[in-house]
C-alpha cells in the first residue's frame, strides 16, 4: 500500500519553504485560479466539483458540489473555512495550515468565483496559534502580490480574507456554533431549521462553511477535472484523504491515500504495525465515532464501509489501541472531553455527559456500584434513545449523542472489562 | 486602567476587519488578556464601548472559552493534553511531573506568577502524544523526565519569547509530522502568538 500525493505534495518535495507564495508559484500554483478568472465560468467550476464527488472533509462527509449548489441567492455572502480541527485524534489540517496555506487561499479564491463571494474568513482554533500566522503571512503575501483585493489578475472579481482565531471550544466545529462565534458570540450551535448556513449564515446571509482540507483540494480538481478525481479512491468516497494515524502505532503521522484499503493495511504498512503486541480496539474516525474492535481490521477506510460497521471514518482520525490499554480510562477520557465541550444549551448533552463522567470515574477508581452499567446505558439511552449509529438526537447538535459512543462500544464489545471493576454481587444466605 | 492609545489604536485597526463590529470580540479579548494575563473588568468596559455591547454581553462571551482566563495568569500558561491519544501514552505521568514540579492543581497559578498549570482537551499534536503547550507554543513527544526539564528551564532562564521549535528541539521527542520549515516566532504572553493581534514575537 501506497500514499496517494495530491494536496501533500508541494509540501513534500519543498520541505523548507512551502509556505511561502515564491515556492508556490514555482511550483504551479494559482494557476488553476487564474486559469477559471480568464477562461472559466461559475458554473463551470460547480460543475468539477460536482463531477468529483467529493465529500467534505469535516465529519460529516456531506457533498461539496451539493453543498455549493445550495447557497441561496443574495447580495451579500460569505464564504467560512473551519479550520476550528479540534476532534480528538485529528491533526490533518494543521499540517495544511502550517506547511500550504497557498493551497488554501487558492481554493477560496476559486470556491468564491464559483459562489460569486467577495468575503471569506478563515476560523483557525486559537491554540493553533502558529498555523494561524501562517496562514496570516500567506494571505499578507497574497494582497502584496495584488492576489487577493480588487480586481484580481485583471478581472472583475473581488476578495478579502480575514483568518480569524478561536479561543478554545470545541463546539466551534460545529458549523453554526462557528457561525456565532464568528459573529462575537457563545459557541452555541443554532437550530436547523431555520440556521443552515446556506441560507442564513454569517450575519443571517448566505454563507458556505467548508473544511480546510475540502478548500485545499479545489485547485488540485480545477488543475486536473472533477472526473481525473473521482477516478481516484471507490465510489462514493472518492479522491484522497489526509488520516491522521495515533495512539499506539510504530509511525504515528497523517497519511494521504485514496481511499478503500483497510485499516489493517494502513496500520501494517505506513503505520508501521503496533510493536509486538495486538491490538485491541481502534477509533475509525474521531472521538465521536464509536470503536472498532481489532477483529475488524479488514474493514476498508470508505465512509459507507465504516458506516455499515456501525461507525463513521469522521474527521479521517484514526486511533488505535493494544491490549494493554484500559478501555475504561480510554472512555473515561473521551467522556471526560465532551462534558468539558459541551456548550451546555441543552439539557440532555449538559447533564447526561457530567453523569456519564461521574459515573465513569467512580467505575475506573473502583468505587462502583453493581447498578452502574445499566445506569450508564439508562443515561446513554436518554441522551440518544435507542443508542442507534447514527445516533437519534434530543438535542440541537451531535456533540451530546456522540459521547453515548465510547459507553456503547465499551457495553457492546468489552463488557467485562467494566463488570471486573464492579462489586461482586452478595450472597445472602 | 485604561488602555494605552497603541492597544486602543490596535482594536480599532481589528474592528475595522468586519463587517459587524461584535465580530471583533474575540480578538479584543485577547488585545485584553495580552495586556492582564486575564480579562480584567476595566478591559471589559473598555471592550464594551469599543463594540458597543454591554458589560454583560461582553462577560458572557468570555466566560464560555477556556481560552479567555478569569483570572490572572503566570508568566508560562502550561497546558497539558489529556484528550485520548495522549491519555494512552501516558500523559497522566507528565501531569503528574508537571503538578509536582510546579506545586500547582489544575488551573492554579503559583505566588511569584511564573507559572499556570492546567490539564487541557486535544491540542491537535496526537502524533506526537503526550503533547504540551507553553503560552500556545506546542512542544510534541513529551516524557515525564523532559516535562521537568522544561519546567525547570523556563524557571531558571525566563525566556522572554516561547518559541515552539526551539521548545521541542529541547524537550519534544516525536513529532506529529516533521515540522521542516524553520521558525523562530512565538509569544511573550499567555495568549496565542499572532501578528494580526500585535502578540507574535520573534526570537532575536
Amino acid at each position: 500500500m501506497k500514499e496517494t500525493i495530491l494536496l501533500t505534495k508541494h509540501m513534500r518535495e519543498n520541505p523548507e519553504d512551502s509556505h511561502s507564495l515564491k515556492s508556490y508559484e514555482k511550483n504551479g500554483g494559482y494557476k488553476a485560479v487564474k486559469k477559471v478568472l480568464k477562461s472559466g465560468s461559475p458554473e463551470e467550476v460547480l460543475e468539477e466539483i460536482k463531477d468529483s464527488n467529493i465529500r467534505g472533509r469535516g465529519g460529516a462527509g456531506f457533498p461539496t458540489g451539493v453543498k455549493w449548489g445550495f447557497l441561496a441567492e443574495d447580495e451579500e455572502r460569505y464564504l467560512v473555512i473551519n479550520g476550528d480541527e479540534s476532534e480528538p485524534g485529528t491533526f490533518k489540517d494543521r499540517i495544511l495550515l502550517e506547511r500550504d496555506p497557498h493551497q488554501l487561499i487558492e481554493g477560496m479564491m476559486i470556491t468564491c468565483f464559483a459562489a460569486n463571494i467577495s468575503k471569506a474568513f478563515i476560523y483557525i482554533r486559537g491554540e493553533y496559534a502558529k498555523p494561524a500566522r501562517r496562514v496570516q503571512s500567506a494571505v499578507e503575501q497574497a494582497y502584496e502580490k495584488g492576489y487577493l483585493g480588487k480586481n484580481i489578475f485583471g478581472s472583475s472579481m473581488n476578495l478579502d480574507i480575514v483568518v480569524h482565531l478561536g479561543a478554545g471550544a470545541y463546539i466551534c466545529g460545529e458549523e453554526t456554533a462557528l457561525l456565532n462565534s464568528l459573529e462575537g458570540r457563545r459557541g452555541e450551535p443554532r437550530l436547523k431549521p431555520p440556521f443552515f448556513p446556506a441560507v442564513k449564515g454569517l450575519y443571517n446571509k448566505p454563507t458556505l462553511v467548508n473544511n480546510v482540507e475540502t478548500i485545499s483540494s479545489v485547485p488540485w480538481i480545477m488543475s486536473n477535472s472533477g472526473k481525473d478525481y473521482s477516478n481516484l479512491g471507490v465510489e462514493g468516497s472518492t479522491g484522497t484523504r489526509i488520516f491522521s494515524l495515533s495512539g499506539h502505532i510504530n509511525n504515528p503521522g497523517n497519511y494521504e491515500i485514496e481511499m478503500g484499503s483497510s485499516f489493517g493495511e494502513f496500520v501494517e504498512t505506513l503505520g508501521n504495525g503496533v510493536k509486538n503486541k495486538a491490538i485491541k480496539a481502534f477509533i475509525p474516525g474521531g472521538a465521536s465515532a464509536p470503536w472498532l474492535r481489532g477483529d475488524q481490521l479488514d474493514v476498508k477506510m470508505t465512509i459507507d464501509d465504516v458506516a455499515n460497521e456501525g461507525s463513521m471514518l469522521g474527521s479521517g482520525a484514526v486511533v488505535m489501541m493494544d491490549e494493554d490499554t484500559n478501555l475504561v480510562l480510554a472512555a473515561k477520557s473521551l467522556v471526560s472531553f465532551f462534558a468539558h465541550e459541551s456548550c451546555g444549551q441543552c439539557t440532555p448533552c449538559r447533564e447526561g455527559t457530567t453523569w456519564l463522567e461521574n459515573i465513569l470515574e467512580r467505575v475506573a477508581s473502583g468505587r462502583g456500584r453493581i447498578s452502574d452499567i445499566d445506569l450508564l446505558l439508562d443515561v446513554c439511552d436518554n441522551i440518544s434513545p435507542g443508542l442507534t449509529w447514527p445516533p437519534k438526537m434530543t438535542t440541537i447538535c451531535p456533540l451530546g449523542p456522540s459521547a453515548t459512543a465510547s459507553i456503547v462500544s465499551l457495553m457492546k464489545d468489552f463488557r467485562s472489562e467494566v463488570e471486573i471493576l464492579l462489586p461482586k454481587k452478595v450472597v445472602i444466605s | 486602567m485604561r488602555w494605552e492609545t497603541q492597544r486602543l489604536e490596535k482594536a480599532k485597526q481589528i474592528i475595522k476587519m468586519y463587517p459587524q463590529k461584535r465580530s471583533a470580540l474575540g480578538p479584543l479579548l485577547y488585545l485584553a488578556q495580552d495586556k492582564d494575563g486575564y480579562i480584567s473588568n476595566e478591559s471589559i468596559v473598555e471592550i464594551s464601548s469599543l463594540v458597543g455591547i454591554t458589560e454583560v454581553q461582553v462577560q458572557s462571551v468570555a466566560s464560555f472559552y477556556s481560552m479567555y482566563k478569569q483570572e490572572p495568569t503566570g508568566k508560562y500558561l502550561l497546558s497539558v493534553c489529556k484528550s485520548i491519544s495522549c491519555e494512552i501514552s501516558n500523559s497522566s505521568e507528565v501531569i503528574e511531573s508537571v503538578k509536582e514540579f510546579t506545586g500547582l492543581s489544575n488551573n492554579e497559578t503559583d505566588d511569584q506568577n511564573l507559572f499556570t498549570y492546567e490539564s487541557v482537551e486535544c491540542i491537535g499534536a496526537c502524533g506526537g502524544a503526550p503533547a504540551v503547550q507553553v503560552n500556545y507554543e506546542t512542544i510534541e513527544g513529551l516524557t515525564p523526565d523532559k516535562a521537568i526539564d522544561l519546567c525547570s528551564w523556563l524557571k531558571e532562564t525566563e525566556p522572554k519569547v516561547i518559541v515552539a521549535d526551539e521548545l521541542q528541539e529541547k524537550f519534544g521527542g516525536v513529532k506529529s509530522f516533521d515540522w521542516a520549515i524553520e521558525d523562530n516566532t512565538g509569544t511573550s504572553s499567555p495568549v496565542p502568538g499572532f501578528q494580526t493581534y500585535d502578540t507574535l514575537k520573534e526570537k532575536k
